[in-house]
């Protein structure tokens, strides 16, 4: 059975983490997924870096710089996850964008992550028709979950198409905006957030873009099923010790 | 039609609109919209209306008589220089911010490269009063200066793009990012025929004014509408496309895109996308870039920050793959020396990126008679301080 689903159906308020893998350093990848288990996330979100992320801001941008600079690819990163679930335990999802997937192939891409024991992928770019055409078939038969982004402009028959679609949660963006801005629930979105809550989808959702603490993390939840991390998170591992700075991050999440 | 966008939004293998969820609604609003828009009588009249009394169309054909002599074939200029603000990109940003209006937007963006988008963008924006806010490469905004002084003056606000390598690719990327956090009241200007469908579609149909009235101009001055060569350089392709759009069906006609080799196509620093790329995914649309075997877009070199750019629009990938283009490359220095050629033999100074395509025609053989035409997209003003620093002027 996916671990995805199964995280969803036995808890609530799900905490997952986004981080670049191959930041700070190149061969922190596995140490972070590891810290970030143990002090407490229930689900990770490793992201491989590309040179032009357009749905990113400077933060995740400049962490996908460095680590490309420092050598990370795709094939380093499976090279780097071949022994992920002997660290851990809770569900792994892949992010990034559709071009170095093209590059090493759609197929290839679908067997390493099911031979590393990903989860799912987010794959921001890749519009659904594509999906639906050339890749979907690849991902079902390695049991791997696509996960699609909605915002407050996705039309309610586009939601129910991506509902049909995937298989894991929905990933509610809060504002239509690249990442790194800040959770601000008004009318609107709470409007918006309150329009998916009675849409009753089949699948969970998770709301991310602008959740950067325990305050935030809680006013997510109170719409969905868990809320996502990124920014904050990368920012907070930019220097200084893993451990330490992973265990303060993770600190007021606890309880 | 067998070269044009099919209802999918490809041409070919190439095409398509690969843009994150949060840019869904701006590009599907433009999808529905921009044929009915565009086809509307209306529309159409004041488009023309513009163009003829704003940007002084139509463009001459030129016969270059002492160019012609020299290269052994008739050599005809479209001249695409002699513009309103100086390039085709005029022809684009006119019909868009039109289009603008009718989709009731307040807010326009576009990025730019030479600044020669950028300038046509914040001068339909004072036309019509509308906010514009133009995103520029660090590196271009030095090597083009006095454009820079342009678009502030005409009100614009320049947003410098200090990612990657701080050129075109980057702007665009700062541009979309803008896009995806202003959705509702902006609308993006893309000045060439890249990004997701239908904006090469709808920048190619906006720059076919470039071969339509080329068609008609040759059969009054040879008596056939059909030459045997039409020439481009591509940054983009906006202004190869306008050339090649109503030649495209026509294939006696040989299409020549000119891309820019930079210091050479193998020395690390060249923007030859066809020679050096592979298929992929940039910005909003799958077709031709140059990219490492990772998929990262490799950073590109060109003395003209116009043609400064990893990728080609989607429907030249198609052109190029399916072999009715010809694509060939031209390095810095003979760009540079083919600028100079022109301005001392027919007393015109070109843009360098439109020295690209000039410099090709001294590769070709020539029978005798031909007749060749060359897009002389853009007056060479914005690059003087480059030809002076080459020359030693
Ligand atoms: C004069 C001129 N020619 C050509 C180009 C290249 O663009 P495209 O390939 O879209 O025509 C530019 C771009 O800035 C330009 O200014």
């Amino acid at each position: 059975m996916n671990r995805i689903k199964e995280l969803f159906e036995k808890k609530k308020n799900i905490l997952s983490i986004y981080y670049t893998a191959g930041y700070p350093n190149i061969s922190d990848t596995i140490e972070i997924a590891e810290l970030l288990e143990k002090h407490g996330a229930d689900m990770l979100e490793i992201g491989f870096p590309y040179s032009d992320p357009v749905a990113d801001g400077p933060v995740i941008q400049a962490s996908s710089k460095q680590s490309l600079d420092q050598g990370m690819t795709l094939k380093v990163l499976f090279e780097q996850l071949k022994d992920l679930r002997k660290h851990v335990k809770i569900p792994v999802l892949l992010m990034g964008y559709v071009n170095p997937v093209l590059q090493f192939g759609v197929e290839n891409f679908c067997n390493a992550c099911a031979e590393v024991g990903v989860d799912g992928c987010i794959v921001p770019d890749l519009p659904m028709v594509e999906y639906e055409e050339f890749y979907k078939g690849c991902f079902e038969e390695h049991n791997l979950s696509n996960v699609f982004l909605i915002t407050p402009q996705t039309a309610d028959e586009r939601i129910h198409k991506i509902d049909g679609l995937t298989n894991g949660f929905i990933y509610l963006l809060s504002s239509s905006a690249t990442t790194g801005k800040n959770l601000e629930v008004g009318d609107t979105t709470a409007q918006y957030f309150g329009r998916i809550k009675a849409m009753n989808l089949k699948n969970p959702t998770m709301i991310g873009f602008g959740i950067s603490d325990r305050k935030t993390f809680d006013k997510a939840c109170s719409y969905a099923n868990g809320a996502i991390i990124g920014t904050a998170f990368v920012k907070a591992i930019e220097n200084g010790n893993l451990e330490e700075s992973v265990s303060n991050f993770m600190k007021e999440f606890k309880g | 039609m067998k070269y044009k966008v099919n209802e999918k939004g490809y041409y070919g293998d190439f095409g398509g609109a690969y843009i994150p969820e949060m840019l869904y609604p701006n590009v599907e609003e433009l999808r529905q919209n921009y044929l009915k828009i565009i086809d509307d009588a209306g529309f159409q009249k004041e488009f023309h209306q513009l163009l003829k009394d704003y940007v002084g169309r139509p463009s001459p054909l030129y016969l270059a008589k002492r160019l012609s002599e020299k290269y052994g074939a008739n050599i005809f200029l479209k001249r695409e220089d002699l513009n309103h603000t100086g390039a085709h990109k005029i022809n684009n940003t006119i019909g868009q911010i039109l289009l603008a209006e009718k989709l009731g937007k307040k807010r326009i963006i576009a990025e730019t490269g030479a600044g020669q988008h950028g300038v046509a963008t914040a001068t339909v924006c004072a036309l019509r009063n509308l906010e514009c806010v133009i995103y520029m490469g660090e590196v271009d905004i030095e090597r083009q200066a006095p454009n820079v002084a342009r678009m502030k003056m005409l009100g614009a606000k320049v947003v410098p793009a200090s990612s990657g390598s701080k050129t075109l690719k980057d702007a665009t990327n700062e541009a979309m990012r803008d896009w995806i956090n202003n959705p509702v009241d902006t609308h993006y200007i893309i000045g060439s025929v890249v990004g997701p469908h239908p904006y090469p579609d709808m920048v190619a149909i906006f720059q076919s004014i470039i071969s339509e009235e080329t068609k008609k101009q040759l059969l009054e001055q040879t008596g056939s509408d059909q030459p045997d060569y039409v020439l481009a350089c591509v940054g983009g392709g906006s202004n190869a496309m306008g050339m090649f759009y109503h030649f495209m069906d026509d294939e006696n006609v040989k299409l020549v895109a000119v891309e820019a080799a930079g210091r050479g196509v193998s020395s690390g620093f060249s923007a030859a996308t066809t020679y050096l790329g592979k298929e992929g995914v940039l910005h909003g649309s799958r077709s031709i870039l140059m990219q490492t075997n990772d998929g990262q877009v490799v950073e590109p070199h060109s003395v003209s920050a116009g043609l400064d750019y990893p990728g080609i629009g989607p429907q030249h990938a198609h052109l190029f793959k399916t072999g009715r283009g010809q694509y060939v490359s031209i390095t810095d220095e003979e760009s540079l020396d083919a600028g100079l050629l022109l301005t001392q033999l027919e007393g015109i100074i070109p843009a360098i990126e439109s020295a690209h395509a000039l410099a090709h025609l001294g590769k070709m053989q020539f029978k005798g008679g031909e007749n060749v035409v060359v897009c002389l997209s853009g007056r060479g003003d914005k690059d003087l301080d480059t030809y002076i620093k080459y020359f030693n002027l």
